[in-house]
């Protein structure tokens, strides 16, 4: 028995030939946000469909909160929180009632069920909206309300399937300071897909997935060490003279860069301090500039982590510019 | 305890939908109402008295009552299809409620609805000449009841198991109108050609008609109306027992299939 939350040994999941995932394995630790990366069609959702229950993997295993996914569905179940990437509310009921409904299948207490739907609609801004049926609801509107949903019942394990998608930068904003605050006050495990780099910085750890396969798996930083060193811009007044000293004291190379020096370190964090305060050349600026999780990602996966929004941006623009031009 | 919660919970839910659904509660009692006037005045005097003092129109209305709590609940095995297609099934299915409770809590969210339909067709008795008495409603309400639950279960058991809401619907009326049809809703089961005969005699659906209609006409033993199972003449009691026992086995299946989909 681990104490680990999540665990996932060998799984796959295949339909027909293709095996949408490949073969995984990894821990999540209580507590963790765990960013999981990947191309459109890499197997995200599918993994988290095998670990709320939703798809029975082809082989392998995994669990839950000590519970197998297969065999422990009910125990599952209960641990669990979700938003999932597609729709999945009630249109035709208000959006007070879609909560109504999932605190009475989740069994929160009636006398916390009224307040803790109150608090979660306020969060997201749709208590002047509560009566109102969810199929006039806006887009992001019908996005805060299941999020607003995955969030009532205080659950173990959140699972996050892009649930921000769509959101504006304010929504984005209150709804991870709510997460956050959440994991810091109940230790909730956060498993979260997204393709926003600034969210996925938010992760403690964070795998990477392509066609089913994990390519890497590590923290923020480690996987941009991955991929390059820290880059350091340093302006002295004494160029020549810094250049010798970066040379001799650390074994560093530089190039002249405008007016100033340019050179890699692996970990511009750590090393900073220290060569400020030791440095013998006087310093007038200096700038550090880390390798960002795209790069990680273009790497690893040899494509760009919003690739696919631009170029279905581009093709609706071609489309709507050839309709004009056939007019 | 909490499997009640979850019964109650998806049970609301539907009842909620229809409440929204004000013209599917008018439609749902127009559509028999057209039966019943058009084949009612169009035949009735033609057809003369079918029993002692029961004209066609009169025979026919128990029947119009069984088909609307029929033909309602087994349709109602379409919201899942629809839960599937529009994702709330989703919600449903990673809830901590057994699937068990799910399907039971849908079959009797559409039966509940079945029966409101049901009561509310009673409320035409008397254009017809039918007399109820509360006692007669009391007694028609845990029989329609009946029947719609095992016809929601075997809507619940079709909908687990087709995807598509095309072919649902086709799949559903291929089964539905034979159901209703044979099963002594427009003419009594007597004097049938044999294969017609054999075919009321296992459409389940005959042995939920025919206690609703022997209460509200007060049909007495021997009448022309009753249900003749190899010379034997089924009483009401039996009647219930054939039909509790499809419901059972429907609703278990419900269940079953229900655990068993992806
Ligand atoms: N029910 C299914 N039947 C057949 N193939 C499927 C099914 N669900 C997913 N797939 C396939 O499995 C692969 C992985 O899909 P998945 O939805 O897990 O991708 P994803 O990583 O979530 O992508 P995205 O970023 O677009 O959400 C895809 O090639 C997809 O076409
Ligand atoms: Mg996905």
């Amino acid at each position: 028995m681990s104490k680990d939350i999540i665990q996932v040994e060998n799984l796959v999941k295949k339909f027909g030939a293709l095996a949408a995932v490949d073969d995984i394995s990894f821990t999540i630790a209580p507590g963790e946000i765990f960013g999981f990366l990947g191309p459109n069609g890499a197997g995200k959702t599918t993994t988290i469909n095998i670990l709320c229950t939703l798809a029975r993997p082809t082989s392998g295993k995994a669990t839950v909160n000590g519970f197998d996914v297969v065999h422990q569905q009910g125990m599952v179940r209960q641990s669990i929180g979700l938003v999932f990437q597609d729709p999945s509310l009630d249109e035709r009921l208000s959006g007070l009632q879609n909560l109504r409904f999932h605190a009475l299948v989740y069994n929160i207490p009636r006398s916390v069920r009224e307040k803790r739907i109150e608090e979660m609609l306020q969060m997201v801004e749709l208590w002047d909206k509560r009566h109102n049926e969810v199929r006039t609801y806006s887009g992001g509107m019908k996005r805060r309300l299941e999020l607003a949903r995955g969030l009532l019942h205080s659950p173990k394990v959140l699972f996050l399937d892009e649930p921000t998608l769509g959101l504006d930068p304010q929504t984005r904003q209150r709804i991870w300071e709510y997460i956050l605050d959440l994991r810091q006050r109940k230790g909730t495990t956060v498993f979260l897909t997204t393709h926003y780099m600034d969210e996925a910085e938010k992760a403690d750890r964070i795998a990477i997935i392509d066609h089913g396969k994990l390519v890497a798996i590590d923290t923020p930083a480690g996987l941009k060490r991955l991929v390059g060193k820290d880059i350091v811009s340093l302006k002295t007044d004494d160029n020549v003279r810094a250049g010798e000293e970066l040379k001799g004291r650390y074994q560093i190379e530089s190039r002249r860069d405008g007016d100033g020096l340019v050179f890699e370190v692996a970990s511009g964090e750590e090393f900073l301090p220290i060569f400020i305060k030791e440095f013998g050349t006087r310093i007038l600026s200096v700038n550090l500039r880390r390798p960002s999780l795209d790069t990680v990602f273009l790497k690893l996966t040899g494509r760009d982590i919003r690739e696919e929004e631009v170029t279905d941006v581009l093709k609706a623009m071609v489309r709507q510019h050839g309709r004009r031009t056939r007019r | 305890m909490k499997n009640l919660l979850g019964i109650y919970t998806i049970w609301y839910r539907d009842l909620l939908r229809f409440w929204h659904d004000k013209m599917r509660m008018v439609s749902s009692v127009v559509f028999p109402l057209l039966f019943l006037f058009v084949f009612g005045s169009g035949l009735s005097a033609r057809m003369g008295l079918l029993g002692p003092g029961i004209n066609f129109s009169q025979f026919m209305f128990p029947g119009i009552i069984g088909m609307t709590v029929l033909m309602s609940s087994f349709a109602s095995g379409v919201s899942i299809v629809w839960d599937r297609e529009f994702g709330f099934l989703k919600e449903v299915l990673v809830a901590p409620v057994s699937r068990a409770t799910v399907a039971t809590g849908k079959a009797f969210g559409g039966a509940t609805v079945a029966l409101i339909q049901g009561t509310l067709t009673l409320a035409f008795s008397p254009l017809i000449g039918v007399s109820l008495t509360p006692l007669k409603i009391l007694q028609l309400l845990p029989l329609m009841l009946l029947l719609a639950t095992a016809m929601a279960s075997m809507g619940i058991l079709l909908a687990t198991r087709i995807r598509s809401m095309e072919a649902f619907q086709a799949v559903m009326q291929m089964l539905m109108f034979p159901m209703t049809f044979l099963s002594g809703v427009f003419f009594p089961l007597q004097g049938l050609p044999a294969w017609m005969d054999f075919l009321t005699k296992i459409n389940p659906a005959t042995y939920g008609i025919a206690p609703i209609r022997e209460v509200m006409l007060g049909t007495l033993p021997g009448s022309p109306f009753a249900v003749t199972l190899f010379g034997h003449v089924m009483t009401l009691w039996e009647n219930i027992g054939v039909m509790a026992g499809f419901g059972a086995i429907m609703l278990v299946l419900a269940m079953w299939s229900f655990s068993h989909q992806e």
